[in-house]
């Protein structure tokens, strides 16, 4: 009778999910199309999302994360942890052990040199590695052997899962890799458009910001997988045509990055072919306060330095006032429809590192007014504009050239000036925003204005790293050539001792509890961060594409080798 | 002539250099920079060391005259080596694009024959629109099809791409499901499916960039016509007693087409700067879209090369167009 049942139950599941048992390559080809297209495929050598997913199906870690924020193996045989004794007790080293018969496409065998290779490649001082903070800490990478690999750190590591881990460090190849070395790596161009990989999918033509071709790789280590013969990413063009494509017209099976407005979301949604995933990592759009006075009388060198504070927006009532006025829930909807969630926290997520802080989510225009009347704002001229020492209540709010900041900034431009405060709006290129440039007066780092807008986000469940940013060293000034994360220029030195603290720290309930206490630091307890919307990244497939598992913590298409046709 | 056309090339050299000079320092003083787009995930001392790997960090005038060096002699060197197996370039610097890295004219070279077919049959495709209905509306003045071929030309003149294209894929696209909406780079002609295929592939951008075309050329056509028909010749050929079948397409049809040969002449080069909205659009990989996406990324070699590459095919066009003027119009002598 057990028998009996155990085989139907086998026959049932067969019948339910055929595909799941589906040969290699039986099942066509799969198509992407992404509305920024792929420029090149080596991720150490572009920052680019869009790169860094589409080398995905072609290059692998060692190990991935899964959608829950988890790490899963990809050429590791498991995940090395203190128990199993693959990190060392004293949190100095890490040993990974690679799955036997590892093959990469090409037919040659995968080994520890190449993993001591990649580390050599990303860390030489003239190539320009854009993942070098993955191997931020590790003093070496030796090979113990074939198939070990042991990275070794300068001092103890809380977080070893760095070096080799997601799809923003896979390993490359050391014999396709060994000429391109250090400044010789851009002019690798064969190599970096059709890299060699052990992933599901190889390379077979690549024509630059425009189409990749891909076929399955013929040594993909389960002989099951993929279950498409070829793939192909599409790349140009733009959110809505990309959805179009998958949900309207029916011309592709994925589409990623389809941010567009709520109501195209809906109707798109209502022609039947697709449906759209959203994946919440920790990308939050916030207003940051500034903390420094950005007027432009100052002389330049002083202007918008810890020199002057703030005239008023280093009062912590303003701030909070300006807070109290906004209402995130009609910013959702608004901008983002299914794609966000109204947030009162730079770290939203994930499950154990996000703060329980929901206060700001109720609107309060009355205990905004309240607030800065006990601050000393009133309108004594009656003009409808606070004011106090016969200086107004106005402020300049910058934020990029996008259609959604600039539907934001007009209804948060509403809610200040009913509770009485003069909103002067600015939105600049984001090309110049965010390049950084020391002599441009419209770098978000320079930050001459009182509050900006734009949205930033953590790369790791792990906050560590992202929570540093607002150290009192951090800050840009002058004499760093206005680099820094610090942007607001927020100096806690109750907060750099949690942050110093946080770095020793092993145990992860510990972790979790300075992660939350220091995420409340700067939003709730000073408000110098004002959190406003949790978004995600909304992507497109069609109904005849199954296996989708969105992930907001590693690639998106981090198990392309599962998909599979509906049929 | 030929002394003239000597001429008019030889002074296009310091033309040129001037204008490649003005274009360097323009796209160079352009705000924005090539790690714009790199996620604020990484750390401003990663920044620093990308900068350093792309080599933007150098002085402009260093930049420049490297470029000069890398555009009239590496390039044009690397040529010659993959025609003829020489080695004169092997291991210098190319032009590389900051964004994918790869030699610029590679990317060039891979995305002019999209440019040239679809863009090239969208002009075709407007000239022999618009002449037809040029003559004839100057033909039937002030008739019922000379009305509606105004409107017709108003729509195209007025009506941007990116509208009508967006309106074309919703009612052939989206509505009708007869047309794609992407251009597949990848798609071969090698039989007649693959080539229905390619065709209909076409008709979308196509029809787009035409009604734009065929717009403006009819209008020339149009008041070159009229322009002729007025005149004391037309009224001694039809005094003669010729057909009017003659009369207008050889007498006044010829005279007229001297300055829309110009006109024609002279868009060429826009056909090879692409479409940058149609093309967009599309996803046609030409190099309009090329030159937008590297605007975006800041990727200066690249904008610079194309911009420059621009600039000499409308010296070369005009050139063209004058000594066309000349053979058209005997009147005409540059002597």
């Amino acid at each position: 009778m057990k028998l009996r049942t155990a085989l139907l139950g086998a026959v049932a599941v067969m019948g339910l999910s055929p595909a799941a048992f589906a040969d290699r390559g039986t099942d066509g080809e799969v198509k992407l199309t992404f509305p920024q297209a792929v420029s090149i495929m080596n991720p150490y050598l572009s920052g680019g999302t869009k790169d860094i997913y589409a080398s995905s199906m072609v290059l692998e870690p060692l190990a991935g994360l899964t959608p829950e924020g988890t790490l899963v193996p990809k050429l590791a045989a498991e995940i090395p942890t203190l128990e199993n004794g693959g990190v060392s007790a004293d949190m100095t080293s890490i040993t990974w052990k690679l799955q036997p018969g590892l093959l990469w496409s090409d037919g040659s065998a995968v080994t520890a040199a190449d993993a001591v290779f990649t580390w050599q490649y990303c860390t030489h001082p003239e190539g320009g590695c854009s993942q070098a903070t993955k191997y931020e800490g590790v003093a070496s990478v030796e090979a113990v052997d074939d198939a070990t690999i042991k990275v070794t750190f300068d001092g103890p590591k809380a977080n070893p899962y760095t070096a080799f881990v997601s799809a923003l460090a896979p390993i490359i190849q050391k014999a396709q890799f060994e000429a391109c070395i250090g400044a010789a790596a851009p002019t690798c161009t064969d190599a970096n458009n059709m890299p060699i990989g052990t992933g599901p999918f190889m390379v077979t033509g690549f024509t630059v910001n425009d189409t990749v071709s891909m076929a399955m790789n013929p040594n993909y280590r389960d002989p099951a997988k993929p279950a498409f013969a070829t793939a192909m990413i599409k790349g140009g063009g733009d959110a809505e045509s990309s959805a179009r494509a998958v949900m309207e017209t029916g011309e592709f099976d994925y589409a990623w990055n389809t941010q567009i407005p709520p109501d195209s979301q809906a109707a798109m949604a209502a022609a039947g072919k697709g449906e759209f995933v959203v994946a919440f990592g920790t990308l939050v759009e916030r207003i940051e306060m500034n903390t420094t006075d950005p007027s432009a009388d100052l002389p330049e060198g002083e202007r918008a330095t810890a020199k002057h504070p703030h005239p008023f927006l280093s009062d912590i009532k303003v701030r909070t006032a300006l807070s109290m006025a906004i209402d995130r829930s009609i910013l959702v909807e608004v901008g983002y429809g299914a794609g966000g969630k109204p947030t009162c926290n730079v770290i939203p997520g994930p499950e154990g590192w996000a703060s329980d802080n929901t206060a700001c989510l109720t609107q309060d225009l009355e205990g905004a007014k309240a607030l800065l009347e006990e601050a000393g704002w009133t309108d004594s001229d009656g003009d409808g504009i606070r004011d106090k020492d016969g200086k107004k209540l106005h402020i300049l709010y910058q934020t990029t050239v996008n259609p959604i900041r600039q539907d934001f900034q007009a209804l948060i431009k509403d809610w200040w000036t009913e509770i009485g405060v003069e909103v002067e709006l600015k939105s600049i290129d984001p090309g110049v925003f965010f390049g950084g440039d020391a002599g441009s007066p419209d770098t978000f780092q320079k930050f001459y204005a009182d509050v900006e807008m734009y949205a930033n986000n953590s790369e790791m469940p792990d906050p560590e790293s992202y929570l540093s940013q607002y150290m009192c060293s951090k800050a840009p000034t002058p004499e760093s050539q206005w680099q820094g994360e610090n942007i607001n220029r927020f100096c806690d030195p109750a907060y750099d001792a949690l942050i110093t603290e946080l770095g020793t720290t092993t145990d992860m309930a510990k972790r979790q509890e300075i992660a939350i206490k220091l995420n409340d630091m700067v939003t709730k307890d000073s408000m110098i961060v004002v959190p406003l919307v949790h978004r995600g990244t909304l992507s497109a497939h069609s109904n005849a594409l199954g296996g989708v598992q969105i992930n907001a913590w590693d690639s998106e298409l981090w198990n392309v080798a599962d998909w599979f046709r509906v049929k | 002539m030929l002394t003239f056309t000597l001429r008019r090339l030889l002074l296009a050299i310091p033309t040129l250099l001037v204008i490649s000079l003005v274009i360097f320092l323009l796209v160079d003083l352009a705000p924005g920079s090539p790690l714009s787009q790199i996620p604020l995930t990484v750390p401003p001392d990663v920044r620093q060391k990308m900068i350093e790997a792309l080599g933007a960090d150098q002085p402009v005038m260093f930049r420049y005259v490297l470029w000069l060096r890398q555009f009239f002699w590496v390039e044009p060197m690397n040529l010659f080596d993959g025609w003829f197996g020489t080695h004169i370039v092997e291991g210098e610097q190319r032009i590389l694009s900051w964004q994918s890295r790869s030699p610029v004219f590679s990317i060039i070279g891979e995305r002019i024959p999209q440019t040239l077919i679809v863009i090239g049959t969208a002009y075709l495709v407007g000239i022999l629109i618009a002449l037809p209905i040029g003559i004839y509306s100057a033909y039937r003045q002030y008739s019922l099809f000379d009305q509606i071929g105004t409107l017709f030309a108003m729509i195209g003149f007025s009506v941007p791409t990116f509208f009508s294209g967006t309106l074309f894929i919703i009612i052939f696209s989206v509505w009708l499901g007869w047309l794609p909406t992407k251009y597949d780079t990848t798609l071969q002609v090698i039989d007649w499916a693959s080539f229905l295929e390619q065709i209909k592939q076409m008709i979308l951008p196509v029809m787009t960039l035409g009604l734009a075309n065929a717009a403006s050329i009819s209008r020339y056509m149009r008041s070159s016509m009229l322009d002729n028909m007025g005149m004391d010749y037309v009224r001694t050929a039809r005094a003669k007693g010729l057909s009017e079948r003659v009369v207008v397409l050889k007498h006044v049809l010829r005279n007229s087409l001297i300055p829309v040969v110009t006109v024609i002449a002279l868009g060429i080069p826009s056909i090879f700067g692409g479409a940058i909205i149609t093309e967009n659009l599309f996803g046609v990989n030409g190099i309009g879209a090329a030159l937008i996406g590297a605007i975006q990324a800041s990727d200066i070699p690249m904008v610079q090369t194309l911009a420059f590459i621009f600039a000499v095919l409308i010296v070369l066009f005009n050139l063209i167009a004058d000594v066309l003027y000349g053979f058209l119009d005997p009147r005409i002598r540059y002597d």
